[in-house]
């Protein structure tokens, strides 16, 4: 299990490899894979059980739902041995199996992701077969804060509180900046705790970039009665001085001067 | 008689000893007959709520936990308001999931043309990898389920909401790909699939009596289709028809067209549904106002 220090250094080289991945392909998300980078790290490196089963399952699930930050689920994936290093480079390459979403044809991939909304409700799923063979392990699931506007994320809201799936915890990656611009002017998704603690969920509000407060709610989630939703506070691009809190850098790749600027900032 | 939704529940009652089966529904429990084995095992019977994209995600989640996994609703929504997550969760992830919807096609009746589903064959069947599959009656419907419960990969399961003529015994076989003749006629094939196989078989019998002698294909795989069938009765008979209670837009009519067209160029003619909605009326009325009839198939030999 990772340490404090050991995650650090570990998400600032993974940050790395996003930049790489994304200025190889040309294309790419680099915002969002930045900002839950932290997460994932923290994730994979110290917080869930990657054991298998009886039945060959790993004991924890993760679902990437905001399957865009592809970039950083690959890198993370690569950090635990589960994708050879020198394969990043190809993300997006028609001779590569690093589709530009999460493919499960991936090893350590569970589920494809990418059309957003989707991955919340295949966690219920997983938790609810856990629940009927009674199981130990959590499904994780990272979801996008934009992501969030769509209707069916609700839906899978309201399924998780009828059948207490407390073995879900899901962090939401809010970094306030979606596609067209802020969250805010887009759809205005406002009162995240109030709205999902009235679907009956338990609430949580960290900071996204703070292992300690991110391996600190998952204990705390651990020990409640209802599913879990961790709002992570987050910076989009975190890491690149300017990709942070831009909304333009959602789905850009840098140049090969921004490519520089970006790795130098990172190497520090 | 029997509907094949009510089928679709007694094998879902006949296989809920196995602790390892999960039923999903969305709200339409007692439509799509999944009450039955909610009835039995209530424990392992998820009902989501009228909430169909959530239905198809849960559904997949445990799927993808080894659950041998059925999820119903009706055909227009699953195929319809769902298309994306049974597309993106259930297809591309190649998910072992049987997704059994009822209310398909003009037979849904009186509830009219927001219900009736024409288009699903067509959804389903453009997706990669997706199957599927048909049956016409009771017995057909338990024996294609079991095939599906046994196949691994992303499954689509037709079933419809009134009763069908009793058509199949114990005895006959099915399989994945295949599809099954009746009689060996040469002066016509009539393909059909689902509820138009037992209207199909009466056109046949009535057509007998005039000393034109067809015989009739039930292509209840819709995909992978039974292409050798196919270009075998284009060699051996005469005329081509085909009858289905689905837009003849992308139905099975299209399918068989594009096998003709590629292996033995021949011409057929198309009953369904013509670039139009569906009609409330009772089954039979809608069936007749849609030209779905013995009658309207004898016409085209005659």
């Amino acid at each position: 299990m990772a340490n404090l220090e050991d995650m650090k250094e570990i998400a600032r080289k993974a940050r790395i490899d996003v930049i790489d991945m994304v200025y190889n392909a040309k294309s790419g998300h680099p915002g969002g894979s930045l900002s839950c980078m932290d997460i994932l790290v923290a994730l994979y490196h110290n917080i869930m059980n990657l054991n298998l089963d009886e039945n060959g399952d790993r004991i924890d699930k993760f679902i990437l739902s905001k399957g865009h930050a592809a970039p950083a689920y690959y890198a993370v994936l690569s950090s635990k041995g589960y994708i050879p290093h020198e394969d990043l480079k190809t993300l997006r390459k028609i001779d590569s199996y690093l589709e530009g979403h999460p493919s499960n044809k991936i090893k350590g991939i569970d589920v494809s992701s990418g059309s957003l909304g989707q991955g919340l409700s295949i966690a219920n799923g997983m938790a609810l077969a856990k629940k009927l063979d009674d199981k130990e392990g959590y499904v994780y699931c990272v979801l996008g804060d934009g992501e969030i506007e769509e209707g069916q994320i609700w839906e899978a809201c309201m399924t998780a509180n009828k059948y207490r799936l407390n073995n879900v915890i899901a962090f939401l990656d809010y970094n306030g900046l979606q596609i067209d611009g802020t969250i805010k002017d887009v759809k205005s998704v406002d009162n995240l705790n109030e709205k999902f603690a009235s679907f009956g969920w338990n609430v949580q509000e960290i900071d996204g970039h703070n292992f300690e407060e991110i391996i600190s709610a998952v204990n705390n989630a651990k020990k409640s009665l209802k599913p879990n939703i961790i709002i992570a506070h987050t910076i989009k691009g975190k890491g690149v001085s300017y990709m942070e809190n831009e909304a333009g850098w959602h789905g850009k790749a840098p140049n090969e001067e921004e490519y520089k600027i970006a790795i130098n900032e990172l190497s520090k | 008689m029997k509907s094949t939704r009510k089928a679709y529940g007694e094998y879902l009652v006949s296989i809920g000893n196995d602790t390892n089966v999960v039923v999903l529904d969305a709200d339409v429990a007692n439509a799509t007959k999944t009450e039955m084995f909610k009835k039995e095992f209530p424990k392992r019977h998820i009902d989501v709520g009228i909430s169909e994209a959530d239905l198809i995600g849960t559904a997949c989640g445990l799927a993808l936990c080894k659950k041998t996994v059925f999820a119903s609703t009706f055909a227009i929504f699953m195929t319809g308001r769902a298309y994306d997550q049974v597309r993106n969760t259930a297809a591309y992830s190649h998910v072992n999931v049987n997704l059994c919807a009822t209310h398909a096609g003009v037979m849904v009746g009186e509830d009219g043309p927001t219900h009736q589903c024409i288009e699903d064959v067509a959804l389903m069947n453009v997706i990669p990898t997706m199957k599927v599959l048909s049956p016409a009656d009771d017995i057909s419907t338990k024996k294609i389920l079991e095939l599906c419960k046994n196949e691994e990969g992303p499954k689509y399961i037709r079933l419809g909401r009134s009763d069908v003529e009793d058509i199949y015994t114990e005895n006959d076989i099915f399989k994945i790909g295949g599809s099954n003749t009746f009689g060996n006629g040469t002066d016509g094939t009539i393909f059909a699939y689902g509820p138009t196989v037992a209207i199909a078989l009466n056109s046949k019998k009535e057509l007998a009596e005039k000393g034109i002698d067809v015989r009739v294909v039930d292509l209840y795989s819709i995909k992978p289709v039974d292409r050798e069938t196919i270009i075998k009765c284009a060699k051996e008979t005469n005329k081509l028809v085909s009858i289905e209670d689905h837009s003849i837009i992308g139905g099975i009519g299209s399918i068989i067209s594009n096998v003709l067209c590629e292996e033995y160029p021949k011409k057929l003619e198309k009953i369904g549904i013509n670039d139009t909605f569906g009609k409330s009326g009772s089954a039979k009325a809608v069936y007749e106002y849609f030209g779905l009839t013995k009658e309207n198939i004898i016409s085209k030999f005659i």
